[in-house]
């Protein structure tokens, strides 16, 4: 799922529940979800180095 | 700040100069002077500490001392629980929760002859770096009560700093021991993970929980870290310090050192300073990944709290208090591939962690970013900038917390305003007993300041 459409599914649910600061927060959290998918030490199941570790032999 | 500690104290309880009963008045004397204005307790058991003391002055009586916490009056953070008394973690849900069994650490505690005089005020289910959101109120400054004491454990550092108890027994999930123990100007100490067991400790996050001590002194916090472990409250002598001589610390940069107040960075540079003209080598180290610290905390630490609360959650919303309500919904929209990320993440910091402290005795750095923030502020002004008090209070300690390395707060002078500063050094895997061999060291060199 993007970050985009969990925060869209995220904000709608808080604001049916009558919780508009839980859309706020939601907003933050969007923030860091970006930022924690973009370090560089993910896996990416389309890249040579996602295999593990690295055998020599 | 009462300048007994538990290691001064113990000599004279032992022979009897000193009781047990006397000092518990005494602490509960502060408690009743002090209590109205910083509410720093959530209960206070007067009748069973004087019970124990009395106890424990007839066991010493009669030869029965059982070591340097025998008749010492403690408190403990009222998330940790004591057999008959009621474990609230700051929240109108768990009203009528009386613990019907001692948590283990109280176990030991008992075991060594330690008096109870009360548990202390919390951010509600330690869900906070502020003591703010607290069902019995907000916990206050000793040197300002318009300011926090920092938390979560806010309620023990103010009971320690001022006398209400000698020492106390707190929780470290994200720097709950460090950051109060920085903002008050006391010792705090987050042992190694698993080195203290947390059973029977409400759970913020239980894969990051830490049980420690909060002391006037790093020889306290030895005391108390043996006993909490289970080892018996033996320790090197008060004058068995290292010397600074030979000493390799290294001061982490970068993200540690961006978003430090004026006042807080002036304070460590000081104390570095000094270090090193007492003979410590300083070196630097970086944490290459540290700006992916607070998003990996962040995502593990929400999903976890998300899943201890959700049923009551539904049941009883309301019984929560609305900043820790709200931000527990929150953890419920984690999604399970972003907490592998974060689990991933973990992995990664905690060997950058070890990488930094490869060759040095420690890692050292400021415990808390800034002083104790106005009650009631979401931002403070840092460098020119404003920051979020929850993200810049959680900076400095929360990477410990991932990797479950060791790490110690120190008092290390004040701001111009009068408000406390803290060092921060962080240990070996496995070797809490050396960290704090150093932190002694470190402590008697910033203390000759004066």
């Amino acid at each position: 799922m993007t970050i985009e459409q969990w925060l869209e599914d995220g904000k709608s649910d808080a604001y049916r529940r009558k919780m508009p600061e839980l859309a706020d927060l939601l907003e933050g959290l969007a923030r860091a979800t970006a930022a924690l998918r973009a370090a560089d030490w993910n896996d990416d199941a389309g890249s040579a180095e996602s295999t593990g570790e690295t055998d020599a032999n | 700040m009462p300048t007994d500690t538990i290691a001064s104290l113990a000599p004279q309880v032992a022979s009897g100069a000193i009781r047990s009963e006397r000092l518990t008045e005494d602490a509960l004397s502060v408690i009743t002077r002090l209590q109205p204005s910083l509410n720093a307790f959530i209960t206070v058991t007067a009748d069973e500490a004087l019970a124990l003391a009395r106890e424990a002055d007839r066991d010493i009586a009669a030869g029965r001392y059982r070591g340097p916490l025998h008749g010492i009056p403690l408190s403990l953070k009222d998330l940790i629980d004591i057999a008959g008394v009621t474990t609230t973690a700051a929240s109108k849900l768990r009203e009528g929760c009386v613990a019907l069994h001692d948590a283990p650490v109280v176990r030991h505690l008992r075991d060594a002859g330690a008096v109870f005089v009360g548990k202390t005020n919390l951010h509600e289910f330690a869900f906070g770096t502020t003591n703010e959101d607290s069902a019995w109120g907000p916990a206050r400054h000793p040197d300002d009560p318009t300011r926090s004491p920092g938390g979560s454990s806010g309620g023990s550092a103010i009971a320690v700093r001022t006398g209400m108890s000698i020492a106390s027994v707190g929780t470290d999930t994200g720097g709950s021991i460090r950051i109060p123990a920085a903002a008050c100007g006391i010792v705090g100490l987050k042992p190694g993970w698993g080195e203290v067991s947390a059973a029977g400790v409400v759970p913020l996050s239980r894969q990051l929980d830490h049980v420690g001590p909060l002391a006037r002194s790093v020889h306290d916090a030895e005391l108390l870290y043996n006993v909490l472990r289970g080892a018996g409250a033996n320790s090197g002598d008060e004058d068995d310090v290292e010397t600074l001589f030979g000493l390799k610390l290294a001061a982490l940069d970068g993200y540690f050192a961006e978003r430090l107040s004026d006042e807080v960075d002036a304070g460590i540079s000081a104390a570095l300073a000094l270090l090193r003209q007492q003979g410590a080598k300083i070196s630097t180290a970086s944490i290459f990944h540290a700006q992916d610290i607070a998003p990996i905390y962040l995502h593990l630490v929400l999903a976890d709290a998300a899943a201890y609360h959700a049923a009551a959650l539904q049941r009883r919303p309301h019984a929560y208090t609305d900043n820790v309500r709200i931000r527990l919904e929150m953890g419920r929209h984690v999604l399970a591939e972003d907490y592998v990320r974060a689990t991933r993440g973990r992995q990664v910091i905690t060997h950058e962690v070890e990488q930094a402290l490869a060759g040095v005795d420690a890692l050292v750095l400021p415990a808390l970013a800034i002083e104790a923030p106005p009650i009631g502020a979401a931002t403070v002004p840092v460098m020119g900038g404003q920051e979020s008090v929850r993200n810049v209070m959680l900076r400095c300690t929360q990477p410990f917390n991932l990797s479950g390395h060791p790490a110690i707060s120190l008092p290390c002078g004040s701001s111009k305003a009068g408000l406390p500063i803290g060092l921060q050094l962080v240990g070996h895997a496995g070797r809490t007993p050396e960290l704090l061999r150093v932190a002694r060291a470190v402590e008697r060199v910033l203390n000759s300041r004066g």
